[in-house]
């Protein structure tokens, strides 16, 4: 049987993170491929303002803070700068789809060589649960204290599906990290994402669905039901594109 | 030295990467293009990278991620470019990371126009970013210095860990004369840099860029530490030239292309018998406080000459601490003020 | 097969019950760590067979299975 202790490149401390935010596999997922890959000294990863602003004390590789929504800027500069680095960016729905979409979009468009993860709760966690784009119709959040109105709020974003149409992009692929099973996915996602990036095939995005327990009011077991009833229907995960964009 | 004649803009961007700066990422936006242009052109040449970004945020954005590799890198816009950047150079002092940004100065506010002004003087000594900061201003006023301050810019920036403006306007952008260059410096050594985050190589502890400091101890001690090295900066990098100075009655204070217009006036002055001197800052931050007490010695009064509505006299004011009446003539709107117009300035300022 | 808790970094959030196939974990009342949370529990070691996916579902890397 398999021995089970923490990956070297997730550091050996404490997260802010609420109980049952799964935030916290997400990391450890990311960790575990850098492992595998050997990769630790060579990455560098860029955080976003969001619950995972202070992810640069939880990656043992080099860590750099961006501002909001522009982490693929950040990253696109460090890439360039050292083609020879692993550049993975580690973004929430309100950094990545409102206020960074023109950068993740430019990046993709660009074919950069690097890895967006794109962790998506519904929801701005940091400030309190507002509305963010990939907020469900219907969902109650501190902004749409009725339920989000598609006549008033729009519609929520399905990124994956947006990044597959554009041409610098080798890898689009929705998860989630609702049970071992989906980890597992995930962090195969993770793996290929990677490997694309560093046979210089072009950008790659992993949207991973995740929970939210403190802003949806809910248990983290019932986050999960949450996620599975109402989120993935909107949301499929799967691969909507696959293969080196050059 | 071999001499070429160059527009201000390219011959800035030649400097730059003379100056051992390989990466640029820019945006279109009049009337700084040509710097856009001219580093698409060259930098493939030489190994560099250039990259027209999404968006000046974007573009500031790259600069931040390439800087914090400890690679030198430039950016470069004008007026409502500077301005949408100015987040991103608040989060680069923070962070404490050399890079140059340039702004080629237009009509403003808002879309304002594309011809010449110098109405972001209060943006670039004062408003660049929230937040406790200080950004190194050079004010080239000839082609010549175009080129020779890009390189004084990116040396303070390495050597203070900060980011560097260059203050130019369009009509500086937009001219032509002769330059010379030193010779080219080899693109500083990749990642040299003891802070640098390019990956630890498992070879030394991970380093983090990061400018976000949630306990008020750390960022007191952070910003304060930053503001040790802004005092070194003030007694090392604050500049100015002065002519005509002793036993002057009049002092013309103008910094960049201004300071041409208003150095014809006071030779016309001087030859209608006024006694004229004139003073101009190579350095806006930081401002060349004693120079321009020194400058204005024998002075009765100053007139400080800026194509906007008056924003530098401000700096005079408290410089001078006012102990001199200091007066004020400039245009704005895009317009260049003629020698005349500042001559009959300086007339009226005799006039008892 | 060992289940082994890092009590300390523990916070109760019990996505690791609901993925033990043996359901020989719950969340204890009897003990609150040092940040005040109620921690996980393996109430039949002998029944683990060490298939880690509590460990897996754990975002707090607070699970180790050791041999």
């Amino acid at each position: 049987m398999p021995k089970f202790t923490r990956p070297r490149a997730l550091a050996d401390t404490e997260t802010h993170y609420c109980p049952g935010c799964t935030h916290g596999i997400i990391h450890r997922v990311i960790a575990e491929v850098i492992d595998e890959m050997g990769a630790q000294g060579e990455t560098v990863g860029i955080c976003p303002v969001g619950c995972s602003v202070l992810a640069y004390d939880y990656f043992n590789c080099d860590m750099i803070e961006a501002s909001h929504g522009r982490s693929p800027a950040v990253a696109t500069g460090v890439k360039r700068a050292r083609p020879d680095r692993l550049v993975f960016t580690y973004q929430g729905d309100g950094d990545l789809a409102a206020i960074g979409i023109a950068e993740i979009i430019h990046a993709a468009a660009r074919g950069e060589n690097i890895t967006a993860i794109f962790v998506n709760n519904t929801t701005y966690g940091m400030t309190g649960g507002q509305m963010a784009p990939t907020t469900l119709p219907g969902q109650v959040t501190q902004t749409s204290p009725y339920g989000r109105n598609t006549a008033t709020d729009g519609f929520p974003l399905r990124i994956c599906e947006i990044m597959a149409q554009i041409d610098g992009v080798a890898l689009a692929e929705r998860v989630a990290v609702i049970d071992p099973k989906s980890v597992s996915t995930a962090k195969k996602a993770v793996r290929k994402g990677f490997e694309f990036q560093k046979n210089k095939q072009g950008f790659s995005i992993i949207e991973v669905l995740s929970t939210c327990p403190t802003n949806w009011g809910l248990t983290p077991l019932k986050s999960i039901e949450r996620l599975k009833n109402d989120m993935l229907p909107y949301y499929p995960t799967g691969v909507y594109r696959e293969g080196a964009a050059r | 030295m071999e001499r070429s004649l160059m527009k201000g803009n390219e011959a800035l961007a030649e400097a730059a990467i003379r100056a051992g700066c390989a990466h640029y990422f820019g945006y279109p936006i009049t009337p700084q293009n040509e710097i856009t242009a001219y580093m698409s052109k060259r930098l493939p040449k030489v190994g560099g990278v250039f990259i027209q970004a999404e968006s000046e945020i974007g573009a500031i954005n790259m600069v931040y991620g390439c800087a914090a590799t400890g690679t030198r890198c430039m950016t470069s816009s004008s007026s409502p470019g500077i301005s949408l950047k100015t987040e991103g150079i608040s989060y680069l002092a923070g962070a404490d990371l050399p890079c140059v940004i340039v702004n080629v100065q237009r009509g403003g506010p808002g879309l304002g126009s594309i011809q010449p002004s110098q109405a972001d003087y209060w943006q670039a000594t004062r408003a660049l970013g929230h937040g406790d900061l200080r950004i190194p201003v050079f004010a080239p006023s000839t082609v010549q210095e175009m080129a020779d301050m890009t390189g004084k810019a990116f040396d303070l920036a390495d050597e203070y860990r900060t980011p560097v403006m260059i203050l130019a306007d369009g009509l500086l952008g937009q001219m032509m004369e002769p330059v010379s260059f030193p010779e080219e410096k080899a693109p500083a050594a990749r990642g040299e840099k003891a802070w640098a985050a390019n990956g630890h190589g498992n070879a030394r502890p991970k380093n983090i860029v990061n400018s976000l400091y949630l306990q008020p101890e750390k960022l007191e001690q952070n910003i304060k530490e930053r503001f040790v090295r802004y005092g070194e900066i003030e007694k090392k990098y604050a500049d100015a030239v002065s002519d005509n100075a002793d036993g002057a009655d009049i002092i013309v204070a103008a910094y960049g292309s201004t300071a041409r217009i208003a150095r014809s006036a006071a030779d016309m002055a001087r030859a209608a018998g006024i006694k004229t001197g004139t003073f101009r800052p190579l350095t806006l931050y930081p401002f060349p406080e004693k120079a321009l007490r020194e400058a204005c010695a024998s002075a009765k009064k100053v007139l400080v000459t800026e194509m906007s509505m008056g924003q530098m006299v401000d700096d005079v004011k408290l410089a001078l601490e006012c102990k001199l009446p200091v007066e004020f003539f400039g245009r704005t709107g895009g317009f260049v003020p003629a020698p005349s117009e500042i001559f009959e300035k300086i007339k009226s300022m005799t006039e008892v | 097969m060992k289940w082994v808790l890092n009590f300390e970094r523990c916070k109760g959030c019990a996505l690791c019950t609901g993925a033990c196939p043996k359901k020989i974990l719950v969340i204890q009342e009897e003990r609150i760590n040092a940040n005040g949370y109620y921690t996980a529990r393996c109430v039949d070691a002998d029944a683990c067979v060490g298939c880690a996916l509590c460990a897996v579902m754990c975002p707090d890397c607070a699970i180790e299975i050791t041999d």
